[in-house]
């Protein structure tokens, strides 16, 4: 048990100091290579609690897919090069204290909640059915994913291929002044409008009108 | 304190919701930080969903963690696409000079 809450502090302590390195962060690669420590951490603390499939989930997603994704876009974009104060002027830098109050407000409330937290006394005798130990994490999920999720699962498919047709729509662009094979240009050629016959007369020639 | 119950996992969630919320308020340098905020804030929401899951027993809360997981990759695919789109425009992804809808 020693053993459990020693993980826990360092990982949730290297989630937290990574967490606000992201936010205060001069350089913009430095915040991308937070945030993926971040996410590989809060991964570590699922697969020690129990959750290994959502663990390498996020390894898998995040890390592998989400953060390539902002480096990739950080880099393509030149805003690396930014090295400004945390504050670009004085003048719109008025809302600070503001969102600074409201954070801690969010903070301290949602400690509130967690220091009145209570269990239903009847919670545990309905739902304990689902906690089985000799069928591992991602079984159960799956015969729960499904079955009884199958609708809502099918709907987060539609979410990634409408996400997709859309990042596709947006950035895609028709660039003018290169040449590119159309086929259907090539396709729908007719004779009557590639060849003509002409009359050569001698010593004439022909004039071609292009 | 040797015993790791629900609210420490709580807590650790509040504690990164916060700096998250903390992160969109105090940047004004870039919006992709803004983004990457946005993506702490959902990180926290899904430590939440899991603890509760594991602590409860019931495994709906890791379901719908799929499914949260899910709606944040769709959501950074199309954030980007719009600040690439808007960086190709505008030459400038600078909070305050991102003001052409008079807000």
């Amino acid at each position: 048990m020693i053993a459990h809450s020693i993980f826990f502090y360092t990982f949730s302590i290297i989630a937290i100091i990574s967490a606000i390195m992201v936010t205060v962060s001069k350089n913009t690669v430095h915040s991308v290579f937070f945030l993926i420590l971040d996410f590989i951490s809060i991964s570590c603390l699922f697969i020690m609690i129990g959750a290994e499939f959502l663990g390498m989930i996020m390894l898998i997603v995040y890390v592998g897919a989400v953060a390539v994704l902002f480096l990739f876009v950080v880099m393509m974009l030149n805003v690396a090069q930014q090295k400004n104060q945390w504050f670009a002027s004085e003048a719109s830098s008025k809302h600070i204290p503001v969102g600074l109050i409201i954070s801690t407000i969010i903070f301290f409330e949602l400690i509130i909640v967690i220091g009145g937290w209570k269990y239903k006394p009847d919670l545990f005798d309905i739902n304990n059915t689902t906690n089985n130990f000799n069928v591992s994490n991602t079984h159960s999920l799956g015969q729960v994913l499904y079955t009884d999720y199958i609708h809502v699962f099918q709907l987060s498919g539609m979410i990634l291929l409408v996400a997709m047709i859309g990042a596709i729509v947006l950035t895609f662009r028709k660039r003018e002044g290169v040449k590119k094979q159309s086929y259907i240009k090539q396709i729908s050629r007719e004779r009557s409008e590639g060849v003509e016959l002409l009359d050569v007369k001698t010593n004439k020639g022909v004039k071609i009108d292009d | 304190m040797t015993e790791i119950g629900l609210g420490h996992y709580l807590t650790l969630g509040a504690v990164i919701f916060s700096i998250g919320v903390i992160g969109i308020f105090l940047n004004r340098k870039n919006i992709i930080v803004i983004l990457m905020s946005i993506e702490l804030i959902l990180l926290a929401v899904n430590i939440n969903l899991v603890a509760f899951s594991i602590f409860l027993g019931d495994l709906t809360g890791q379901v719908f963690t799929l499914f949260i997981l899910t709606v944040a990759a769709a959501e950074a695919a199309i954030g980007l696409a719009i600040i690439v789109v808007y960086y190709r425009n505008s030459g400038t992804i600078r909070v305050e000079e991102i003001d052409q809808l008079k807000g």
